[in-house]
């Protein structure tokens, strides 16, 4: 089959958690992966993002597949169930939004900028290396630090379910995936 | 003589299920599947021969091919 330019979106979301390393305000650049799903799917009523142009289901695909990095084995049945889904979009839900409840709080003044990326939503590794500074409010880092850890625990989320099982898993509970399904459920009027 | 008629092969979609991801429509040969307006798989049973390609891809593993008469 002929390539497209978006085949190839997967060196985007490489670069996107390479940066990460770098400079963590790259992080906010995350925010076209989570805004672009939820526009197409508002606007046309489609799963366009997921369908297309998802570099992280492309680089799953490609790790997985070509690579050879995948068991290709069946999900577990739970993994798949509908409590499971709607679950885990309401936990990442419960998450994001402690996480800018964190980055008001330092807006505010109330803490003061955490140089670390925590993850799986629990273990805080050091990554002062990556910060050098802002022109603007110390909260504006502490998002990146926090949407950083939202990319990056879902990205090792995803490689572990590759490994395991098909290389595409993730898409099986992918928050954002989740979501858009449900909008365009309900655009389609519940079809 | 007793002619023997040939089953074809087809996919079919648990709709419930489906995810909507788009990786089955990614792999088909034939463009014999589309995602139906991000809700679920739909297969064209006049495209589809049942290569299984979209069985193998299905990360719901939703998708199963069987014998039709045609």
């Amino acid at each position: 089959m002929k390539k497209r330019w978006y085949d190839y979106l997967w060196i985007v979301e490489l670069t996107y958690m390479a940066l990460g390393f770098f400079n963590i305000l790259f992080a906010w650049l995350g925010m076209v992966f989570f805004c672009v799903p939820l526009i197409i799917s508002l606007v046309w009523g489609t799963k366009g993002y997921c369908n297309r142009y998802c570099g992280r289901g492309q680089l799953f695909s490609l790790l997985g597949g070509r690579f050879g990095l995948s068991r290709k084995k069946d999900i577990p049945k739970w993994m798949k169930s509908k409590w499971f889904r709607y679950g885990f979009l309401i936990f990442f839900f419960i998450m994001f939004f402690q996480m800018l409840w964190n980055t008001y709080l330092v807006f505010a003044g109330v803490q003061h900028l955490r140089q670390a990326v925590t993850l799986l939503w629990t273990f805080k590794l050091p990554w002062h290396w990556a910060y050098h500074g802002t022109l603007f409010s110390p909260g504006v880092a502490q998002f990146a630090f926090g949407f950083y850890s939202v990319m990056l625990t879902s990205t090792i989320l995803g490689l572990i379910t590759m490994v395991l099982f098909k290389p595409r898993s993730w898409c099986v509970y992918c928050p954002m995936g989740t979501m858009t399904q449900l909008i365009c459920k309900a655009k389609s009027g519940g079809q | 003589m007793e002619t023997k008629t040939r089953m074809k092969r087809r996919a079919f979609i648990r709709t419930d299920d489906c995810v909507a991801c788009g990786c089955c429509a990614r792999v088909c040969p034939l463009s014999a599947i589309q995602v139906w307006r991000g809700v679920c798989a739909k297969v064209d049973p006049e495209r589809c021969v049942g290569c299984g390609k979209c069985a193998k891809e299905c990360p719901a593993s939703v998708i199963e091919i069987q014998e039709v008469r045609g």
